[in-house]
């Protein structure tokens, strides 16, 4: 996938402007960049939240941009939310089920009678969904529980799930680890290097916690005021005085930078 | 000394016309699922579908059978038209806009039918069969019967519907999160239209059997003060709720009305409302969200 030149305008401000990078097929790439950088903004862009008054999307060589969401999820852009937004009210299974919705193909006479097209699928569906992604994110034992009373670490799990369901091309995630603690991160970052290994998943993620970032991708955009100001490898990234300056604001460089390669967490407002 | 079996056979009257009152709660409860608008007009769309079976059935002289399926497509038709032009684009406005455009719409559908059919109280051809209905010793009006059986059918119908069909997962979803829903490949737009429709043809049946029983006036959109009421006191968003509510308030007022007085009728309704909303504001079987307006 690769965006190109995309400009985002709210009013006469420009949330993006000019934001240009590529996502290859197989890679896990992180967006980062201090609050308010455009960070959830570029992802509503990408997955068709937010129309962009200039400049393209392109996925599998083929323009989206004037695609509606739906018909991107179709084409398997599959994303999570930074809030997380589950279908509250219904158990995860049912969350997870909803995923396949873009992929199903039955009318109404078929759900009516409930037997032909609409059974078989069910049936495909269930065996798919339950064997392979609730193992898989080990949400085996709460698959009945209704998501509102999961906690916290959990609902982020089965809004991950929900978006596997999807088979996606590409999985969007919208800062999978905010607010989570140390061990969770930890699960979530497996997680995320699993799906790649395991079902060959491109991942594109925002995400604060530097320590993962810099762990899990193989490439790092950096935004600030809507405007790429680096890209490249996690070390290329860290060691780039904007990147720095950036984040940190001017000062000691040369001290700044023994400390973001000690590998320390870094988050703008901590 | 109460006379039991008077009361019984008023409850039967007051339960089956209640029939009513949840069909056309149940069309006002998947508007407001599926996109969050309180519409006032629901008495109004009624009155829509019992003018426009009028016309076909005793204007145009066709055939019953025709005359209904016409009038409840029409009346769809209206509802995507009202969903098209006046309701997405306050799609992301806030709620209270939309209300308020459904408060003009009742009073632009009551002015369209007053200056089509003019204001006078109608009567509709008769087509609901006449031998009374007796359960037990009870009588009860053949129309109201009938009416209740048509309105048991069809909430039957949509209750399913919910259940199993895909687009009624996809409505539930959307009510849900709408946001999640169209990054799920849930067409949310198509959805809106799909509520809008649908509630507008179960809004004409409703209308159809109203004006069956009771005729047709342009003020005849009243109706839809006691549907309000029947909503908020089962939940805004629970069709169970506007199913439960819709029989009990149609019983509160027919007992009301026979034993205390006609004109206490509406007194006990809105008094069931006021203590129902102390308790649970939110409705008997309402989400625990409240939309303030």
């Amino acid at each position: 996938m690769s965006v190109e030149a995309v400009t985002l305008a709210f009013g006469g401000v420009k949330a993006l402007a000019g934001v240009g990078f590529d996502v290859k097929p197989g890679t896990i790439t992180a967006v980062i960049g201090p609050n308010g950088a455009g960070k959830t903004s570029l992802f509503n862009t990408i997955s068709g939240f937010y129309r962009p008054s200039q400049g393209a999307i392109r996925f599998r060589g083929e323009d989206i941009t004037a695609l509606p969401a739906p018909q991107r999820a179709k084409l398997g852009l599959a994303r999570s939310f930074q809030n997380i937004a589950l279908f509250r009210g219904m158990t995860v299974l049912d969350n997870i089920k909803l995923g396949r919705h873009a992929h199903l193909r039955t009318n109404v006479f078929d759900a009516l009678g409930y037997f032909g097209r609409a059974s078989r699928e069910e049936a495909e569906l269930r065996r798919d969904i339950e064997e392979r992604i609730i193992d898989f994110l080990e949400i085996d034992h709460i698959r009945h529980a209704s998501v509102a009373t999961l906690p916290y670490g959990l609902q982020k799990r089965v809004e991950m799930a929900r978006a596997l369901a999807m088979q996606p091309k590409i999985l969007m995630l919208d800062e999978p680890v905010a607010g989570m603690n140390r061990e969770e991160t930890e699960d979530m970052a497996r997680f995320i290097l699993d799906v790649r290994a395991e079902w060959g998943v491109t991942v594109l993620m925002v995400e604060h916690d530097m320590g993962m970032v810099m762990d899990l991708s193989d490439h790092v955009v950096v935004l600030n005021f809507g405007q790429v100001i680096a890209r490249g490898t996690p070390a290329a990234v860290q060691n780039d005085p904007e990147v720095i300056t950036a984040y940190l604001g001017a000062g000691d460089v040369g001290e700044l930078r023994k400390k973001l390669r000690g590998g320390a967490v870094l988050e703008p407002n901590a | 000394m109460i006379d039991w079996a008077y009361l019984f056979e008023v409850s039967l009257t007051g339960i089956a016309s209640g029939g009513l009152y949840a069909l056309a709660g149940l069309a006002f409860v998947l508007v407001y699922k599926a996109t969050r608008v309180v519409n006032l007009a629901i008495g109004e769309m009624l009155m829509v579908g019992a003018y426009l079976f009028f016309t076909f059935a005793a204007l145009f002289a066709l055939p019953i059978w025709l005359a209904i399926p016409l009038a409840v497509l029409g009346c769809g038709l209206l509802g995507a038209l009202i969903e098209r032009t006046m309701i997405r684009p306050l799609l992301g406005e806030p709620p209270i806009s939309a209300f308020m455009v459904t408060v003009g719409l009742a009073s632009i559908l009551v002015g369209i039918v007053e200056i089509i059919w003019s204001a006078d109280q109608r009567r509709l051809p008769e087509f609901l069969p006449s031998t009374p209905v007796m359960i037990g010793d009870a009588f009860i009006a053949p129309k109201v019967a009938w009416g209740a059986g048509v309105a048991v059918v069809l909430i039957g119908f949509v209750l399913v519907l919910f259940r199993y069909w895909r687009g009624g997962v996809a409505l539930r979803a959307t009510a849900s999160d709408q946001g999640a829903a169209y990054a799920m490949g849930i067409n949310v737009p198509r959805v809106f239209s799909i509520a809008w429709v649908a509630s507008a043809m179960i809004a004409a049946v409703a209308g159809i059997i109203v004006g069956a029983i009771g005729g047709i006036s342009s003020s005849m959109g009243v109706f839809g003060l006691s549907v309000l009421v029947v909503v908020m006191v089962g939940g805004l968003d629970s069709v169970l709720g506007a199913l439960v509510a819709g029989l009990f308030i149609g019983w509160v007022e027919a007992v009301a009305g026979t034993f205390l007085g006609g004109e206490y009728k509406l007194l006990a309704t809105f008094l069931v409302l006021v203590v129902v909303l102390m308790i649970r504001p939110y409705g008997l079987f309402g989400t625990h969200e409240i939309e303030r307006l």
